[in-house]
């Protein structure tokens, strides 16, 4: 198996303040704008990341627990 | 042995003072300074003071203790501040030490956390205690103390103040006086009488959420950790809290939501089965105090007007959620108790009494920012913030840098004074969390043939620290005393004896230099609150005597120190 490239460390300084701002990102905005924000910045975030392995990781993680994997849900197509 | 004081139903007695047999043409005698308010804050500010040689008088409008458990959990720092004031080990004593916190989501437990990693420290992180018990003990020491002249049954009515002095009227119950003051610390609470009648007001932010406390006595074997659940079974889409405190008695905090009835929730029929539900069907209690709650984080403006200090939560205000409220008015005592002395003494000009306020205001800031993110977390104000809470938690249990977003709560720890004008900066380097403005750490000491800790012989005043095996150094700062003990940390082993104005502390266990990242010759300037005024690699008595000057404020004065 390929080893995890995935860091799921900490590597934030100080995540309150992080977590602070990004809350505060969605100041004043109603839920289709907020998916709107939200969406922009995983683009640029992924982006700034650059590594399709590290990308496919955390997309996988992200979806875990909440449905069937991508892999399998296509696997039937 | 005496049986064990009933802190809860205890009364004090109303005692007439000679300040009301004034005859109105005679001015009524000046008191250097008065606290107003017998609670933590309160209490510990005159202690302080007392213990001192300052004489104080503290008033309080009522004759009992705190009613209910209300503050329960007590920081280290705290427990430090107390050990200073001859009262931390009752305290401890009675107190359920605690280190350990766990976080579930649901049923699963998410992760747990330590808040006392390292061990050699004299105090727990915490120690969870009902508020009448602290009160309490503070009270017996109060006792102690005959410059401490306590006055129950004295409701302050109405103030006035000139270049001179503020002047008070005080009711009672033989009638009203008046009292004058040099100066005031008003520690009269969240809602300060005091600061209504000055026409001032704090500024911050309203919380749209009730919480209820429920105290139940019974004999449970959960141990002794801070347990906080998101989104529980027995209490579905909201927070619980359970925590222990002593006489098998429990703390649980249900949040309930806005919309919740606080008169309704209150009712022993709706709080039961809350409790049951979480404790299971055989599990016998009884109820020992409940309440429902609202809070705000806010803070007054300036917590130094003229000559009226606000300290504690008359001067600010944080949500429960890091225990970050007495704690933190224990701390603004602590700064504050050694600056009047020598403002009162005349040793420092009053521009000292501007740095409790600029370095509280900055703590409090600190403290409020803590609680409302903590807030924010707990109780999001939008369905986005909740998405966001919830994939944080549903990522914890796998990825270890979600579990630090996560917040259940940011435990309450001294504040490091960064930016205080008190402070001299660094001009050597130093690898060591400790830094200008930080509480100085703790750590295990020998002398005069016994086990100590190096917190507890800091005593009130400054402490001129020196490492190494040679006091020579230390007897140009000879004249400094009493107002700076001079004290020689020796290695584990060394047979370097106290002498006269020297004393001699053995690091039994290297910890001491380790924390200070201390080499022979390294000395530490300690303030009487022992935060960190200066440092330098070798004790030079020009720079030292400067870094004194600065941390009272007499660096421009003409007659310095």
């Amino acid at each position: 198996m390929r080893s995890a490239m995935l860091d799921t460390t900490l590597r934030l300084a100080d995540p309150d303040a992080f977590y602070e701002a990004l809350i505060d990102m969605h100041r004043d905005l109603d839920n289709t704008e907020s998916q709107l924000v939200n969406a922009k910045l995983i683009l640029l975030l992924s982006n700034q990341i650059g590594d399709m392995d590290v990308l496919r990781e955390a997309m996988s993680m992200a979806r875990s627990g909440v449905a069937a994997s991508v892999a399998a849900s296509t696997a039937s197509v | 042995m005496t049986m064990a004081i009933d802190f809860q139903t205890l009364t004090f007695d109303y005692r007439r003072s000679s300040d009301q047999d004034g005859h109105q043409d005679a001015p009524s005698p000046l008191h250097p300074v008065v606290v107003i308010g017998a609670g933590p804050v309160g209490l510990a500010t005159a202690i302080d003071l007392a213990q001192q040689g300052t004489p104080v008088v503290l008033l309080d409008d009522d004759h009992t203790l705190s009613s209910g458990s209300r503050a329960i959990c007590f920081a280290k720092r705290t427990l430090e501040i107390f050990d200073r004031l001859g009262c931390g080990d009752p305290m401890v004593e009675k107190g359920v030490s605690w280190n350990v916190g766990k976080v579930f989501l649901q049923n699963e437990l998410l992760y747990a956390f330590d808040l006392l990693p390292e061990a050699d420290h004299a105090r727990p992180a915490f120690i969870n205690l009902q508020q009448y018990y602290v009160e309490g003990y503070l009270a017996e020491r109060a006792r102690e103390l005959p410059l401490l002249d306590v006055r129950w049954r004295n409701k302050v009515t109405g103030m006035t103040q000139s270049n001179e002095c503020v002047s008070l009227q005080i009711d009672t119950p033989d009638g009203p006086y008046t009292l004058r003051a040099s100066y005031v610390v008003a520690a009269d609470g969240a809602r300060s009488p005091v600061r209504a009648l000055m026409h001032l007001d704090a500024h911050g932010r309203t919380f749209k959420d009730r919480f209820l406390i429920a105290d139940v006595r019974m004999k449970a074997d959960f141990p002794t950790e801070r347990w906080f659940w998101f989104d529980p079974p027995f209490h579905p889409n909201q927070s619980v809290l359970l925590h222990r405190q002593p006489d098998n008695v429990w703390r649980i905090d249900f949040q309930l939501g806005w919309d919740a009835d606080p008169i309704l929730e209150k009712a022993p029929e709706r709080v039961i089965p809350r409790v049951r539900a979480l404790l299971g069907p055989d599990v016998e209690f009884e109820l020992e105090w409940v309440s429902v709650y609202t809070f705000r984080c806010q803070r007054m403006d300036k917590f130094r007007h003229g000559r009226v200090l606000f300290a504690g939560d008359s001067a600010h205000g944080v949500s429960p959620f890091g225990a970050r409220g007495a704690n933190s008015g224990v701390q603004d005592a602590d700064n504050l108790g050694w600056k009047l002395k020598w403002v009162i003494d005349g040793d420092a000009p009053d521009a000292l009494l501007d740095t409790y306020a600029s370095e509280r205001e900055a703590a409090a800031d600190e403290n409020i920012r803590h609680s409302t993110r903590s807030t924010d977390f707990i109780t999001p104000k939008s369905e986005v913030s909740r998405v966001f809470r919830d994939a944080a938690l549903r990522l914890a249990k796998d990825c270890a840098f979600a579990r630090r977003i996560v917040n259940s709560g940011r435990l309450s720890t001294a504040s490091v004074l960064h930016d205080s004008p008190l402070n001299t900066p660094d001009h050597d380097a130093f690898h060591c969390a400790l830094v200008p403005g930080a509480v100085a750490a703790d750590a295990p000491v020998f002398f005069a043939g016994r086990n100590g800790w190096f917190l507890q012989r800091m005593g009130s005043s400054f402490a001129g620290v020196l490492f190494g095996e040679s006091s020579e150094a230390l007897s140009a700062l000879k004249d400094l005393r009493p107002q700076m003990r001079l004290v020689l940390i020796v290695p584990a082993g060394s047979d370097v004896k106290s002498r006269e104005g020297v004393e001699v502390l053995e690091d039994v266990k290297g910890l001491l230099a380790q924390r200070f990242d201390a080499h022979p010759g390294t000395f530490y300037l300690l303030r009487p609150d022992q935060h960190v005024a200066m440092r330098a690699r070798r004790l030079d008595p020009h720079v030292v005597r400067e870094a004194l000057n600065r941390a009272t404020c007499a660096l421009n004065e003409t007659q310095p120190v």
